[in-house]
């Protein structure tokens, strides 16, 4: 097939593998000028490849793209910049100490007579701040501005160049509702000035309101699409998730009902409200929601590694204050980090020494931690979890799937009470990821309480017994096994 | 690199376990180590004095203040901290031991602790600005070292305090078995702080904590503590350093180790420590030690310019930077 020559941004068959996964596969699109395209899917569907594909960040390996009739082949998003695509990252990227003007003209500031034209600058940053209907004085620093105006400014820097097509990736994540609505309006704005405008979000609210075609991305293909005032959110929410399950790791259900952790209205303010949940021996509770739902924060919260304000947590009905990792490990309650390399692992060190790491003073011998207890310990665990690769090396010599199990080992040279694991199995081949599974159930078999952390649906509600739904840091559900369908999982999460 | 399959005894698995032993070891010891038998060999050629038996105690004797400065400073460099006050630090103490043994007639024994305890106290200073204040140990340290010189001046007003009791300064002149007394207290400090560092847990935190400060953090260790306790090692070990030198010169002068800290932080770098943290050890910093010192008295033997010893310093500090880190 080949795209369009017709006006607009066309791809045809575009994919890309990284590794064995292949992100993104044959996806075909149609971006005429002056429409809003939204594009949704689950975390980790291929959305933000899609997007990094277009405006330059990484090339694809297979397709064919034109723009406005023209082949289109950027090699990097400078050179999709000068074609005339932007994107406009979800995360804030501006420079505090700098005023608005110089981020928004910053790497091409504009020079009169040997020095910067800062007059120019400002009225013409002016000019577009206006047509946004961004309130703010290009001169003062951008310091101290509310991150919805901070947005509103990425999004002048991105159209002062005049692109004619846009990419918003979840610019409304981090807005609140009056928020978000500005930047629906800037939205609207740029489409109505022709601007053909791809709108990435997971707030499918916002997406019915402003898009003109609507199109869902599963596993990296495209699964379905919709024009406007042809679908309804059960039907995207349906497209998201509607995939059959391939398996099944079910532990087996809780034996008795002894309580162990018990959390009674956690919060800490402005990131997670009213958690309040009970979980028992043997039990696994999954944790699903979108990213930045807020799950992470309330298993920290848990673990010890960041404070909550109010609430209470219970371990054998009593009630716990600790104030680090160190007293929630002596409480019972271990917790395997979501980000193994800046937090989990010691990547420089060997696999052996990050296994014995929270353990030393109660391994040592006569007072001393020998290489040989070091040694042993960390063969004990490599013949426990199956670990392939050298204990006595850095551990950054090991593939992701084996570090990831030294990163178990490590936590479960003692039996816990309570063990959390914060995505179970980020970056890991599929062998490694079964491997991952059986463990935990045999943990929940031998009446572990284990609390899992996912982004990945399926894992959650292939693994767990029960899954307690979060959304904008508010406790929206817990789903028992036999109510805990996608579909119903994913409404909660996108809060419809 | 390529994945070892599953081994299944343990006896294949000791192989590898002594071969990447000893390319660890190969790994920590040539850099720093074959300098070092350079230069002695460069040196015993160039001068006739240079192996004898006298002159090598005398290495270790002008070497023992900022030996027992460097265990400190790499302990502190290991966490990934650095520590900028222990030259002043020793002047403070010294000059408080002085002052309070000449001022007050305080019993000698007692005006010397009170000198290892202000050492200790400013190292407890450092550690809590540079922890729970969360300034920067550069920027901590460089104040606590510009507050402490000036109260070492302050204190007699600038002038050197001089007569110390004789048992004191004996202590210098003391030889056990032929080794002089400041020679044993720094090869035992080394040995104790190698110890530390390899066999006890709190010792081998502080790989973990240069390493990467979250994981350990998340491990369970208490980072803050442990940093503290190392700052204040520091500290305590400047002050031992400090009463080493008004032993063996019988005076207290406000500006003594100024001049060293600089020496002292390229003794552990040239010893392999990384200013990143989470890499050094004992063995390479005494080796580094040994460099500096036989270095600085090789020089002076054949008669280089004080004015050119430092230019030799510094080329060998990179010098030891670059091989070390073709070694990695």
């Amino acid at each position: 097939m080949t795209p369009s020559s017709e006006a607009g941004l066309h791809c045809r068959g575009v994919g890309k593998r990284y590794g064995g996964t292949h992100a993104l596969k044959s996806v075909d699109l149609d971006l005429p000028p002056g429409s809003v395209l939204a594009l949704v899917g689950e975390n980790g569907a291929g959305k933000s490849t899609l997007n990094s594909i277009i405006a330059g960040v990484v090339r694809p390996d297979d397709g064919e793209m034109t723009l406005d009739g023209v082949p289109y082949h950027p090699a990097s998003p400078s050179e999709a910049l000068h074609q005339g695509v932007a994107l406009i990252h979800q995360e804030i990227r501006l420079l505090p100490e700098l005023t608005v003007a110089e981020n928004i003209f910053l790497g091409r500031l504009p020079v009169a007579s040997g020095r910067i034209d800062r007059a120019r600058m400002a009225r013409e940053a002016g000019v577009v701040l206006d047509k946004l209907g961004v309130a703010v004085d290009p001169q003062r620093k951008v310091a101290g501005l509310s991150m919805a105006v901070q947005q509103g400014i990425e999004i002048a820097k991105a159209i002062i160049r005049r692109p004619r097509y846009v990419i918003f990736d979840e610019p409304t994540a981090s807005l609140g509702g009056a928020e978000a609505d500005r930047i629906l309006e800037q939205v609207r704005a740029l489409r109505d000035a022709g601007t053909g405008i791809i709108y990435v979000s997971h707030r499918l609210d916002e997406v019915m309101k402003i898009a003109d075609r609507v199109i869902c991305l599963r596993d990296g293909a495209l699964v379905a699409g919709w024009e406007r005032g042809h679908f309804t959110q059960q039907d995207i929410i349906n497209a998201m998730v509607g995939r059959e399950f391939t398996f099944e790791h079910r532990a087996p259900p809780p034996r008795g009902d002894r309580v162990v952790l018990q959390l009674d209205g956690v919060t800490r303010t402005g990131v997670f409200r009213d958690i309040s949940f009970e979980l028992a021996r043997g039990e696994i509770l999954g944790f699903a929601g979108l990213i930045g739902a807020g799950r992470t924060e309330v298993v920290r919260a848990i673990a010890g590694m960041d404070r909550f304000d109010q609430g209470e947590i219970k371990v054998d009905g009593k009630p716990v204050r600790y104030t680090s990792p160190s007293g929630a490990i002596e409480a019972g309650i271990f917790m395997v980090p979501e980000d193994r390399k800046g937090q989990g692992l010691n990547l420089g060190r060997t696999a052996a020494e990050n296994i014995t790491l929270p353990w030393e003073k109660r391994l040592t011998r006569n007072g001393m931690i020998t290489r040989a207890v070091v040694a042993e310990t960390g063969l004990r665990q490599k013949q426990r979890f199956d670990i392939r690769g050298r204990l006595d090396l850095p551990v950054s010599s090991m593939s992701g799937g084996n570090q990831q199990k030294v990163l178990l080992a490590k936590w479960l040279v003692e039996d816990p009470a309570v063990f959390i694991i914060d995505e179970p199995t980020r970056g890991v081949d599929v062998g490694a990821k079964m491997a991952i599974y059986e463990i935990i159930r045999t943990l929940a078999a031998n009446g572990i309480a284990v609390i899992v952390v996912s982004s990945e649906l399926e894992e959650v509600l292939g693994l767990c017994h029960r899954v307690l739904v979060m959304s904008k840091g508010n406790q929206r559900g817990i789903l028992s096994r036999e109510d805990a369908t996608p579909a119903r999982v994913m409404s909660l999460a996108v809060g419809a | 690199m390529s994945m070892a399959p599953a081994e299944p005894g343990t006896r294949a698995s000791t192989d590898p376990g002594l071969r990447a032993r000893l390319v660890q070891i190969s790994r920590q010891v040539p850099g720093p180590l074959i300098g070092l038998i350079v230069i002695l060999v460069v040196f015993s050629f160039l001068s006739p004095y240079f192996l004898t038996t006298r002159n090598l105690l005398d290495i270790f004797s002008q070497i023992s203040e900022i030996g027992i400065m460097a265990v400190g400073s790499a302990l502190v460099i290991i966490t990934g901290g650095i520590d900028l006050s222990v030259g002043a630090v020793l002047a403070v103490s010294l000059m408080l031991t002085a002052w309070l043994y000449r001022d007050f007639q305080i019993a000698f024994p007692i005006a010397m602790f009170a000198g290892l305890l202000l050492g200790a106290l400013i190292g407890l200073l450092n550690g809590v600005l540079a922890t729970y204040a969360r300034i920067q140990p550069f920027v901590a340290t460089l104040a606590t070292m510009s507050a402490c010189s000036g109260i070492a001046l302050y204190i007699t007003n600038g002038s050197p305090v001089t007569g110390f009791p004789d048992y004191f300064t004996a202590l210098t002149a003391l030889h056990i078995a032929g080794i002089p007394l400041q020679t044993i207290i720094l090869v035992s400090v080394y040995l104790i702080a190698a110890f530390w560092l390899k066999f006890r847990p709190n010792g081998r935190a502080l790989y973990a904590l240069g390493g990467n400060e979250e994981v350990a953090r998340l491990s369970g260790l208490n980072v803050q503590r442990i940093k503290v306790g190392v700052y204040v090692i520091a500290g305590f070990l400047a002050a031992l350093a400090g009463m080493i030198v008004g032993s063996r010169l019988d005076s207290a002068q406000p500006t003594a180790g100024l001049s060293d800290l600089l020496s002292v932080i390229a003794v552990v770098v040239i010893g392999g420590a990384s200013l990143a943290g989470g890499s050094g050890s004992m063995l390479g910093t005494f080796i580094g030690l040994l460099i500096i010192g036989v270095l600085q008295n090789g020089m002076s033997l054949i008669d280089v310019s004080p004015n050119l010893q430092p230019v030799v310093i510094g080329a060998a500090i990179i010098l030891a930077v670059l091989t070390d880190r073709r070694a990695r």
